[in-house]
């Protein structure tokens, strides 16, 4: 399942009109996922806050979208541009692999509500080929 | 047994008073065949599947996307007991569909973006945690029979 010409083309094309919004989608996704799958609230037995809208929600995931935005300029090698950012979930974070997928999906569930003309089902296929891409990148370190 | 909380029932009931059936359905069914395409393997006597236009505009995955809704409203009206209500769907799809059950959740995905999409800033986290503690459920009673 890897990213052809036009899904790149499409991610592109997508990025391009929710980009200016990235750090509230990223809020917005981390917060809902901590919410909607509790199960991901197990790694962040550190924070004094998980509800939505809370500081440390927000400001995490800001980060965790620049990484995605990160992964869109490297998008043409996702494998080999993303090798820290694995090291980094494997070595230090240890994340379960399949909690990518739910961060994914919640991610995009928060793009539809945000921007629901431009989240075609074209534009879905694309980033969800995309982000299970990234996926497949923050993997390659753990074994 | 599940336990409903009076908010999560609640909530669960506006979301489908407040989408509109013959749109969510057949958008959910069409993003599904489109963006995990193996999930075509079912639907084999549907004519034109052939890409993204073709799914949008087939006629009998419309109707089916009703279908689809229809048989989700049963488990909105039997929210205590959706394990006994899809008994006999759950055999249709294992013996007669013979449907992986691992499909269901996909499908499961693509309606809660089709709804998010519908409801936007309505679909707030809290209506989204309902929202998909009502498809765990439907996925599991569903996934009942297989054996």
């Amino acid at each position: 399942m890897s990213l052809t010409e036009k899904d790149k083309a499409a991610v592109k094309a997508l990025w391009a009109k929710i980009s200016k919004s990235v750090d509230a989608i990223g809020a917005e996704a981390l917060g809902r996922m901590l919410l909607v799958y509790p199960q991901t609230k197990t790694y962040f037995s550190h924070w004094p806050d998980l509800t939505p809208g809370s500081a440390p929600v927000v400001s995490h995931g800001k980060q965790i979208m620049g990484g995605v935005t990160e992964a869109v300029s490297k998008i043409d090698n996702l494998r080999g541009g993303l090798l820290e950012l694995s090291e980094l979930h494997a070595f230090k974070l240890r994340v379960d692999p399949s909690n990518f997928k739910i961060l994914a999906q919640t991610i995009m569930v928060v793009v539809a509500a945000m921007f629901p003309n431009d989240f075609t089902p074209e534009a879905h296929v694309a980033f969800d080929k995309f982000l299970a891409a990234v996926a497949l990148g923050l993997s390659e370190r753990y074994r | 047994m599940v336990a409903w909380t009076d908010l999560e029932r609640v909530t669960i009931k506006d979301i489908f008073s407040k989408i509109d059936y013959e749109v969510v359905g057949p958008a959910a069914i069409s993003r599904c065949l489109i963006v995990y395409p193996w999930t075509q393997r079912y639907f084999a006597g549907f004519g034109n599947l052939y890409n993204a236009a073709a799914i949008t505009s087939n006629p009998k995955v419309a109707a089916h996307g009703k279908v689809v809704m229809q048989g989700l409203e049963k488990a909105v009206k039997n929210m205590d007991n959706i394990k006994a209500t899809f008994t006999e769907l759950s055999t249709l799809h294992s013996e007669k569909l013979q449907v992986d059950p691992d499909n269901f959740m996909l499908l499961g995905d693509c309606l809660a973006i089709v709804v998010a999409a519908q409801l936007g800033k309505d679909f707030t986290p809290v209506v989204h945690a309902a929202f998909q503690k009502f498809l765990a459920v439907v996925v599991s009673s569903l996934r009942r029979q297989y054996y």
